[in-house]
């Protein structure tokens, strides 16, 4: 599989990044040959293979249902840009 | 041509936990914004999610009450995508391999038939916050108390042919998850939210048509008259030759219409991959086992057991059993009074018509089961008549206390005391000559006459039967 001039745009736009026009064909180019060779992989047979979701042959840990964060809004605001009746602003986004 | 409508509705019920789903902020609603929203759910580099056990129980106490295949092992996967109130970048939900599937839910429809819908998955993830759009000086103001909330997104099958049949399954898996007690199952507070996918076909035809999603779906009634809109807007597109685009649309329930809202990203655009800062979760059967212990009786159950011990139709064992607290409540005001047919009635006429009008929730009723069971008693042991249960229950209703109290103030006790009676039956018969003759020549119908005329001089306080036995007495019939 190889990807066009047009793929690298929606991938892009997907993934909120800037891209120059001028850089285009290269992206194109390096992520195709990235898909080249999981094409190449592909050709090995899983059939056998239990799909692996994590590299660690570990299950996951559980906490328990018990609220143990405390409150700590005006710390984490100090991070924010503007703020506003306890609310994080951003730039209008209506759908 | 005739078409059929084809329906599919993924329900997001929020579990009813006391924390998060990766975090330990605390889930209650209504709180000041941001105040529980810790780094974890804002998404602060270096903070790492560890899933809640009880949010695990729960789905696999749901998987178990619709006969489905609960996953040994389960995975969550990203889904990416930008949004202000998503700071990740991505939700973490599951994809490939949900804690849930392949489950059934039977509906019933008005009709009194039955149908299965297939429940085809049901999966974990992490609500995402509140985008506040009021004025902000042209800004957008994000609250992430609710980033995090942990979910349970229910699949079902398109088995659904009917705005009616798609109500009838979001009733039951409300009342199922109730139930279950993994939800409070509050539409208000969008603790239960449902998303419909509505395509129209030729009858007859196999394939299925181009279908939309319906969006911001949040009552019961909303979701009938959404349906119902999309597929006469989409029967119309296609009767006028044109084509249906797979979209999203936002129902608007003031104007009640959809509009498109945008049109469908495919799935593949959300970039799912297994989330690497999670292992997969594991279920033992020992586990399951301990889970299928806990399972509360379920309403199909619990009705069979009300029309069965209880002798109460299927409609009204079907009203009693649709939430859990209704059957609670039903079933202390049948043991309190010792007649279930009679507490049937109250709750679902009196006390339904009361809660409705007010606007309540039964766990809200300002006349408690007990205090019901106390008043039906009354009316069982004969110190009060039907009609003036209906003034006692309005009074304990106001708040003027138990049924006992409000007999002895305000002196609503049954006269049993058959002279008293008759001294008032006596004067009736006296001033009304015209209708003994009649009634004594066989005009049975001035029975109620009479009655009626007893029942007013005492305010409502005689036995109708006994008056009714009195008077056949003294005029010899």
């Amino acid at each position: 599989m190889s990807l066009d001039s047009a793929d690298v745009k929606k991938i892009a736009h997907l993934a909120r990044l800037a891209v120059d026009e001028q850089d285009i064909p290269g992206y194109a180019h390096n992520l195709s040959n990235i898909l080249a060779l999981v094409e190449q992989m592909s050709a090995v047979s899983t059939d056998n293979v239990t799909p692996m979701a994590h590299p660690l042959d570990e299950i996951q840990r559980l906490r328990d249902d018990v609220v143990t964060e405390n409150d700590q809004r005006d710390h984490f605001q100090q991070a924010a840009q503007q703020v506003e009746d306890g609310l994080y602003l951003v730039p209008q986004v209506i759908e | 041509m005739e078409w059929e409508t084809v329906i599919g509705l993924e329900i997001h019920t929020q579990l009813a936990t006391k924390s998060k789903i990766f975090s330990g902020a605390a889930t209650a609603y209504g709180a000041e914004p941001n105040t529980q929203a810790c780094a974890v759910d804002l998404g602060l580099p270096g903070v790492l999610p560890v899933l809640n056990r009880e949010v695990v129980t729960m789905a696999a106490k749901f998987g178990l009450a619709i006969g489905a295949k609960v996953a040994p092992l389960s995975v969550f996967a990203r889904k990416n995508y930008f949004y202000p109130d998503l700071p990740k970048g991505y939700q973490i939900s599951q994809y490939e391999l949900p804690i849930v599937e392949h489950g059934t839910l039977e509906i019933e429809l008005e009709d009194g038939t039955t149908k299965i819908i297939g429940v085809t998955r049901a999966h974990l993830e992490e609500d995402a916050g509140k985008s506040l759009h009021e004025d902000f000086h042209g800004m957008t103001g994000i609250d992430l108390n609710r980033a995090g909330t942990p979910l349970l997104e229910i699949v079902s099958e398109p088995d659904m042919r009917s705005a009616k049949e798609a109500v009838a399954y979001m009733k039951k898996m409300h009342s199922l998850v109730t139930y279950l007690g993994i939800s409070d199952g509050n539409m208000q507070e969008g603790s239960f939210r449902c998303d419909a996918n509505v395509s129209v076909r030729p009858k007859g035809q196999k394939e299925f048509g181009t279908r939309t999603e319906l969006k911001n779906i949040n009552s019961f009634r909303f979701v009938e008259r959404a349906i119902n809109f999309e597929v006469e807007r989409q029967i119309d597109v296609l009767e006028s030759g044109g084509k249906i685009i797979q979209e999203t649309r936002l129902y608007d329930a003031d104007k009640d219409e959809t509009r498109s809202m945008r049109s469908k990203e495919e799935a593949m655009d959300y970039r799912y991959f297994p989330d690497p800062d999670l292992l997969p979760v594991a279920i033992s059967e020992k586990q399951l086992a301990e889970v299928r212990n806990t399972l509360p009786e379920l309403p199909d159950a619990k009705r069979q057991r009300f029309m069965a011990d209880y002798g109460l139709s299927r409609d009204d064992a079907g009203q009693l059993t649709a939430d859990r607290m209704t059957a609670d409540y039903f079933e202390t005001v049948a043991g309190k009074c010792g007649d279930a047919k009679l507490a049937a009635n109250w709750v679902n006429t009196s006390l339904a018509g009361a809660l409705n009008k007010d606007g309540k929730a039964i766990s809200a009723s300002p006349v408690s089961a007990d205090m019901l069971g106390g008043m039906l008693l009354r009316i069982k042991d004969n110190t009060i008549s039907g009609k003036l249960a209906k003034e006692i229950f309005e009074a304990m209703w106001q708040g003027e206390g138990d049924a006992d109290t409000i007999i002895d103030k305000k002196g609503l006790r049954q006269i049993t005391d058959t002279g008293a009676i008759e001294t008032v039956l006596d004067e009736i018969i006296a001033a009304n000559p015209q209708q003994v003759e009649q009634l004594k020549a066989g005009k049975d119908k001035l029975m109620g006459f009479f009655v009626g005329q007893v029942m007013k001089q005492t305010g409502g306080k005689a036995n109708p039967g006994q008056v009714n036995e009195l008077l056949k007495k003294k005029l010899g019939l």
